[in-house]
């Protein structure tokens, strides 16, 4: 059984088939709401603005990266002569866990530019120097010089993969940990928090004392508590894990609206019309609540990009396959302290990391002053 | 309100049950004791001999919910629920896991002053600070330095923490040289290894913060009673200090208290960055070493902790609030 879950887990077509179902089921939700006025009104509102429209031009870039990542295939490995490689227990062929997506394809000049070492952005040599043989066939001690100059935009890493690649790789993660986890929350927030403030009662006391419960354990040790159940914890169980523990506030919040919607006087037509309590709820209070839902999602994903690097740097990783700006950091935190520093990797993912969450802080600020009238900060 | 402080008291209860079970749940569930002590004595080169001797030391010998071998109260005593998990009600937190087996009660007891050297002058500047910004925030709100201080509190909320501690190490420790990196020392000393961590914290919560109780502030301003005080002809100041102030206390006060938690835990990251021996530290090093018996013990810490906020969060309340009785 726990076998068989890890290979489901682990398997990539499986993670990459969520991303794309995500990216779907959002552009479709999307759509289906700017055909309603009070959305429409909204977005026309916000996107008037000119920096909604940056932000969102960012978001959207960033969202097609990630995409074209997660649209790929996995080829068994080769060894040299380009035969396939073999088990060496199995005899079975054995998957490149990396894989080769549509980014890698376009990124290719950058994934094979590879060089040995660090090296400086834009630098034409090595950062250290070492002894090597010229081509000459002297022996000298100096900075070697790099197999293509001036090619990296941001420097080289210690087994000097390209920085600005591993950046863009790391994108897919960032945005898989933000939104998966909340499309994971949704449902759990959605349900128990509708239910607990419409019916009362000991149905709100039980909501309640979950709730409670779960938020009561410190966070990060909750995760790292969850994490044991896993054997081999990567991205998708990080997910998972991260979803099953950050339900309670959306909950909470979606609890409080119901109550007073509940006693909002459409519902209350409702109820002496004789419609049922489940239709009230699915027909009149989840449309009712989900401004708070779409508010929550936007500002909770940004938390969710900068947890993983605490995360990332305390041992719970997505995985050693996987690129993720947590461990890009976690691996660069001790070059800083090198003479001259390594301060390239460091620039980079701070960079890239403030480039998704700045502009989805901003947008969903935006949608928050929209959307919610009673939280309008001009 | 004695008896509502009874009532909340025993309320608790059930909660913190319920996180001990939860925490049993996850620690015992699908794994034995013996995967535990093969991930603390390393998996490779360890004997069965070992592992029970482990065991035998850090009582996982014991049965997991019920021992039938026991009669009377022993039935439910002697198993690892009893000793490992019910045994922190009474805040007895045993014995580490790793193979030295330190009290995990005394390192608590001996390092919670150090995270509150660190945590209460945090909590106070931060506090003041930002109560002070997010007023002038108000108080200009519309204008110029409304908006990009707006701007400037969602920038600062979008960078990780790390950063934070990275950058300020870099550029006042180690190219200003103003103070020492990292380090900890007696008495008035730590104050020089104190200041950077407390800076940086500060930094942290600013812009979140400021965010938070700008629009707090906002929400008050446009109240009837503002509008009341303005007509009698009072200054703009009065209104937003003493009339706005005092009526923003209640949401103010849940976001402070709710930090209670924070402040005898301390910060995971500051703590490791600036090596103070706080309990944020020795939470990440129990992480570290898979040290589950101090993780389980911290995160029942951290869940009193919590529920004892929710507490004060309401009795606070009816010192701010005159309109809210509690039952």
């Amino acid at each position: 059984m726990k076998e068989t879950i890890t290979a489901i887990w682990n398997n990539w077509y499986f993670q990459d088939f969520l991303v794309l179902s995500l990216a779907g089921t959002l552009t479709f939700v999307g759509l289906k709401l700017a055909k309603r006025d009070f959305w429409q009104i909204a977005f026309r509102q916000i996107f008037q603005r000119w920096s909604v429209r940056i932000c969102f031009t960012i978001l959207t870039l960033y969202t097609t990266v990630a995409v074209l990542d997660s649209i790929g295939y996995h080829p068994y490995l080769r060894d040299k002569d380009g035969d396939i490689e073999l088990h060496p227990e199995t005899k079975q062929p054995v998957v490149d866990s990396k894989g080769v997506s549509v980014l890698d394809i376009v990124l290719r000049p950058l994934k094979n530019n590879a060089e040995n070492t660090f090296s400086a952005p834009l630098s034409d040599q090595e950062f250290a120097k070492m002894t090597f043989t010229t081509e000459e066939g002297e022996v000298v001690r100096d900075y070697k010089p790099l197999d293509h100059p001036g090619k990296h935009l941001l420097g080289t890493d210690r087994i000097g993969d390209d920085v600005l690649y591993l950046c863009l790789k790391g994108i897919r993660t960032g945005m898989v940990i933000g939104a998966l986890t909340t499309l994971l929350v949704i449902p759990f927030a959605l349900f128990f928090g509708i239910v607990a403030g419409y019916f009362g009662g000991w149905v709100d006391d039980v909501v309640q004392y979950i709730y409670t419960t779960l938020s009561s354990i410190p966070p990060i040790l909750l995760i790292v508590s969850f994490m044991v159940l896993f054997e081999n914890p990567g991205l998708p169980q990080l997910v998972f894990i991260m979803g099953i523990t950050s339900w309670t506030g959306l909950c909470r919040v979606l609890r409080g609206e119901t109550m007073k919607l509940r006693e909002a006087e459409y519902v209350q037509a409702c109820e002496a019309m004789g419609v049922s309590r489940a239709m009230i709820m699915i027909r009149h209070i989840v449309p009712n609540v989900m401004h708070l839902v779409l508010i929550t999602v936007v500002l909770g994903f940004s938390g969710r990009v900068l947890a993983e690097v605490v995360l990332s740097y305390i041992g719970i990783s997505v995985g050693a396959e996987t690129v993720s700006w947590g461990s890009m950091i976690t691996g660069a935190l001790p070059e800083l302290s090198r003479d001259p520093a390594i301060w390239w990797q460091i620039v980079a993912t701070f960079l890239f990391m403030l480039g998704l969450i700045l502009p989805a802080n901003l947008f969903g600020d935006a949608l928050r002053d929209a959307l919610d009238p009673r939280l309008r900060t001009r | 309100m004695l008896t509502y402080i009874i009532r909340r008291v025993l309320y608790a209860i059930p909660i913190l049950l319920g996180v001990n079970l939860i925490i049993f749940g996850l620690y015992f569930g699908l794994n034995s004791p013996d995967d535990m002590a093969e991930t603390i004595l390393g998996e490779k080169r360890v004997t069965q001999e070992q592992i029970d001797d482990w065991k035998r030391q850090h009582n996982y010998h014991l049965p997991k919910m019920y021992n039938t071998e026991e009669r009377g109260l022993g039935f439910f005593t002697q198993t690892i629920f009893w000793q490992k998990s019910m045994r922190l009600f009474i805040f007895d937190f045993g014995k580490s896991d790793t193979a030295e087996g330190k009290s995990i009660g005394d390192e608590i007891r001996s390092r919670i002053p150090n995270s509150l050297a660190m945590t209460i002058p945090i909590f106070l500047a931060s506090l003041f600070v930002n109560l002070f910004f997010s007023m002038i925030v108000a108080f200009y709100r519309g204008t110029y330095l409304d908006n990009s201080m707006r701007f400037i509190c969602v920038f600062m909320m979008s960078i990780s923490g790390m950063f934070y501690i990275i950058g300020a190490q870099t550029v006042a420790a180690q190219m200003l040289k103003l103070v020492p990196i990292s380090g900890f020392d007696a008495g008035l000393y730590k104050i020089k290894f104190l200041i950077l961590p407390i800076l940086v914290g500060l930094l942290r919560s600013f812009g979140g913060a400021v965010r938070y109780y700008r629009t707090v502030f906002l929400e008050e301003i446009n109240k009837d009673y503002v509008r009341t005080a303005r007509a009698k002809g009072l200054g703009e100041n009065k209104v937003l200090f003493k009339h706005a102030l005092k009526n923003a206390m209640i949401p103010i006060l849940t976001n402070v208290v709710v930090g209670i938690p924070f402040l005898i835990m301390g910060s995971l990251m500051l703590e490791r960055f600036f090596s103070i021996p706080g309990l944020g530290g020795y939470m990440i090093d129990a992480i570290g070493k898979q040290d589950f018996a101090v993780v389980r013990s911290m995160a029942f810490l951290g869940s009193v902790l919590y529920v004892v906020a929710l507490i004060f969060v309401d009795i606070s309340y009816t010192l701010v609030d005159p309109r809210v009785r509690l039952k």
